[in-house]
């Protein structure tokens, strides 16, 4: 056990899989001599060589469409985006091949896709999203949003064992500020099961990502009032039990994504409760999001754009009151 | 603009269910002077009609709500302080283009570039008040068979809450869960008529709080209840003499009036002990017996126009005494319309007394949710078949009266409530002077 960064974790964790697997290979944008955008990957050229890190071309098309060869052919790839934005250019192989392959051949498919997401640091409309609700309607897919180090390295391995592809979201605003205890040895954490950040009686709180810390804060600001706090983890497949059981606990729930409002991941999870909780309800399902724009590059726009502690606070009181 | 402090008078939440009243009477005019907790409005609810105080002294300086208008609990009547008319609404103004004074200020504050946000602090809740349920709270409301109206509410305008119902089902050890959640079918008032437009030789008038909430408990007591009602003849002739002779000395001892209605209340609380299922109710599918009695009486209010039914509440710890100072008691304060929200709530029998006009014989309607109500009738002179010393067949004249039980035949079969119109009239026919 030690002490690491978000971003040392996820470090860590490909570095003990690739030791582990010699079938586990990096590909992406400047991964290999210069260590990746954000130096997930330095060191790694100099320890596995040239052919294990892979520096690809400017060219998402080419580096999902040669990992989902690569991975038919048995290898495990860890694609690298330089940044989630431009995951788009990559659809076609993705959605239409890799989430479909195992539906129509029966060839398991075990990419893992990093995806750097999430906003903060005025990256503006292409260095800042957060794509995962588009994704997480592709069946054959996996998703999964880690907030803790500890839930970034466990999640990252039991992706690159998966034998399907996973898409890996990393927020980037969490790299180098969230730091925790990690156990050094290598360690997995089952996708699809949420984490309970926080015991609450009054409220659910249901996030992921960078936007589980903004959910602490508030429920610390209110005091008096108990939150739960769900981290998801994994938003496909996502832990209805955990979600629905503790609706079935506070009977109000506040969901909160970094993502646009409409069609984000927390409209399904609105539903669901809707469906499967009704009756449950003491009060209308909150979501609290970005709104429905483009992410803005101006730092005053952009605290407006994503959710902030006050927003929270806000919707929690609402809540609370009704 | 208005000098002075300005009190608001608002519509009083007279009891937990209740949420609107109507404005009977202003006691005061626009102008007049009032004190504190002094009588201002006259207001009238489904539940009971007050007067209320007012919560500051100075000058009524605006009426809001007008006499006869029905408005919910919370909504601004009048204001006291101020300037009188000073903050009073204006009347509709024609439709025409702003003036230019107006349009001038409407710059300026727009210049200022603050803007007013007269926004409540509370959260909008959809525009619900306490009236909507959520769906935990109708779940949990089916499962224990209570009434969510019931439950006093602490959310968004008096919304009843899952906390609000949970610490309700708690602190109501009664409201036991039934083996199996039943389905409530909550009855909703009468569908909505079009307005009456008067005909010739029609006067048309709007019901009030009271009649409305009479007409709906009666319509849902019929649609809920099976109705069977059965009577006996009583000779009251040994109640007669001990009233008598007691009358005076209850007057003159204690200043109350002792009435034939005490002695039928006494013997009613202690025939009930011997056949609880009268004294019970049908919640769910369990039947729910209770340990106490409260006794409602039905009153009937200004010249037969309204009706409310105080409730005695534990009377069977009350002796012939305790009784008729309770009724005569609950009388008055029901006539003078002092009469608390609690007073008319948690009833588990009632009696009804319509016999003071000389009726014999009636069928009334149970007070929902019980499971009977007794008619009292007059006391009338009749010739009667009775045995003399030598247990020979004579007729006498004997003071007789009527005895009705109404039971809902769901829960109350027809030997069982003979049983108890038997065992009523044999403690008023062997009525002891010591008794009680």
């Amino acid at each position: 056990m030690s002490e690491k960064t978000y971003l040392q974790a996820i470090s860590d964790g490909l570095r003990l899989e690739m030791r582990r697997d010699k079938r586990v290979f990096v590909i992406g944008e400047d991964v290999g001599v210069y260590g990746g955008a954000f130096k997930v990957t330095l060191g790694f050229q100099e320890e596995f060589g040239p052919w294990r890190v892979i520096d690809a071309p400017l060219s998402e098309t080419a580096i999902l469409g040669g990992a989902t060869g690569a991975a038919i052919m048995g290898m495990r790839p860890v694609a690298e985006m330089q940044f989630a934005d431009f995951i788009s250019c990559g659809w076609d192989h993705l959605v239409t091949v890799a989430a479909k392959q195992r539906w129509r051949a029966g060839t398991p498919v075990p990419i893992t896709v990093r995806l750097p997401s999430g906003g903060g640091f005025s990256g503006g409309p292409f260095h800042s999203q957060n794509p995962e609700s588009s994704f997480a309607h592709i069946p054959g897919l996996k998703c999964v949003c880690p907030a803790t180090p500890a839930d970034a390295k466990g999640l990252l391995i039991s992706a690159i064992e998966d034998p399907n592809p996973v898409l890996f979201f990393e927020h980037k605003h969490l790299y180098r500020r969230i730091k925790g205890e990690v156990p050094d040895e290598r360690y997995t954490v089952p996708i699809g099961e949420a984490r309970v950040h926080q015991e609450g009686e009054d409220v659910t709180l249901v996030t992921w990502g960078a936007m589980v810390y903004t959910a602490a804060e508030a429920a610390a600001r209110l005091g008096d009032v108990s939150v739960e706090i769900v981290d998801l983890r994994s938003i496909l497949p996502w832990d209805k039990e955990a979600v629905l059981g503790s609706v079935r606990k506070t009977s109000k729930v506040l969901v909160l994504h970094e993502d646009t409002h409409t069609g984000g991941f927390g409209a399904e999870i609105a539903a669901t409760i809707a469906e499967e909780a009704f009756e449950d309800l003491d009060a209308p399902i909150k979501r609290v999001t970005a709104p429905d724009t483009p992410v803005p590059f101006s730092p005053p726009l952009e605290q407006a754009f994503i959710p902030q502690v006050d927003d929270v606070v806000k919707g929690l009181e609402e809540l609370v009151a009704y | 603009m208005a000098t002075g402090t300005v009190v608001e008078v608002v519509m009083p939440q007279m009891g937990v269910s209740v949420s609107e009243g109507t404005v009977t009477k202003w006691l005061k005019s626009v102008g007049d002077h009032v004190d504190a907790d002094e009588p201002i409005v006259e207001i009238s609810t489904d539940k009971v009609d007050t007067e209320v105080p007012s919560p500051g002294s100075g000058t009524l300086s605006e009426i809001v709500v007008q006499e006869g208008e029905t408005v919910a609990v919370g909504t601004l009547l009048g204001r006291i302080g101020g300037e009188p008319g000073a903050t009073a609404p204006p009347p509709p103004p024609p439709p025409e283009p702003a003036t230019q004074p107006a349009a001038d200020e409407a710059m300026a504050s727009a210049e200022d570039g603050v803007r007013e946000t007269p926004k409540p602090a509370a959260p909008e809740g959809n525009g619900h008040d306490r009236a909507f349920v959520s769906p935990v709270v109708a779940r949990i409301a089916a499962e224990h068979g209570i009434d969510p109206a019931a439950v006093p509410g602490t959310g968004h305008g008096g919304r009843v809450t899952k906390k609000d119902i949970l610490a309700f089902v708690e602190s109501t050890p009664a409201a036991a869960p039934p083996a199996a959640a039943p389905v409530q079918s909550t009855v909703q008032s009468t569908p909505a008529a079009p307005p009456a437009t008067p005909q010739a030789d029609e006067v048309v008038e709007p019901m009030n709080a009271m009649r409305r909430g009479i007409a709906e408990h009666m319509r849902r007591s019929l649609d809920t209840a099976a109705h069977v009602t059965s009577a006996i003849e009583v000779d009251m002739a040994k109640v007669v003499a001990i009233r008598e002779k007691l009358k005076p000395e209850f007057q003159r001892a204690y200043g109350v009036n002792l009435t034939y209605l005490a002695f039928v209340a006494r013997a009613t609380v202690d025939t009930l002990r011997e056949w609880p299922w009268v004294n019970a109710e049908l919640r769910g599918e369990s039947i729910v017996t209770h340990r106490t009695v409260n006794l409602g009486f039905a009153v009937a209010l200004e010249g037969g126009k309204g009706l409310i039914v105080p409730v005695l509440k534990h009377a069977e710890g009350l002796n012939l005494l305790g009784m008729a100072r309770g009724v005569a008691d609950l009388a008055e304060r029901a006539r003078g319309k002092k009469l608390l929200p609690d007073d008319v709530q948690g009833g588990t029998f009632t009696i009804t007394n319509p016999g003071s006009f000389g009726t014999f014989h009636g069928t009334p309607v149970i007070n929902q949710p019980q499971s009977g109500i007794l008619g009292t009738y007059a006391v009338v002179k009749r010739t009667w078949v009775v045995q003399d010393e030598r247990g020979d067949d004579t007729i006498a004249i004997r003071p007789i009266m009527n005895l009705t039980l109404t039971y809902d035949h769901r829960l109350v079969d027809g030997a069982y409530a003979g049983g108890f119109l038997r065992d009523m009239r044999a403690k008023l026919e062997t009525w002891g002077e010591s008794d009680y």
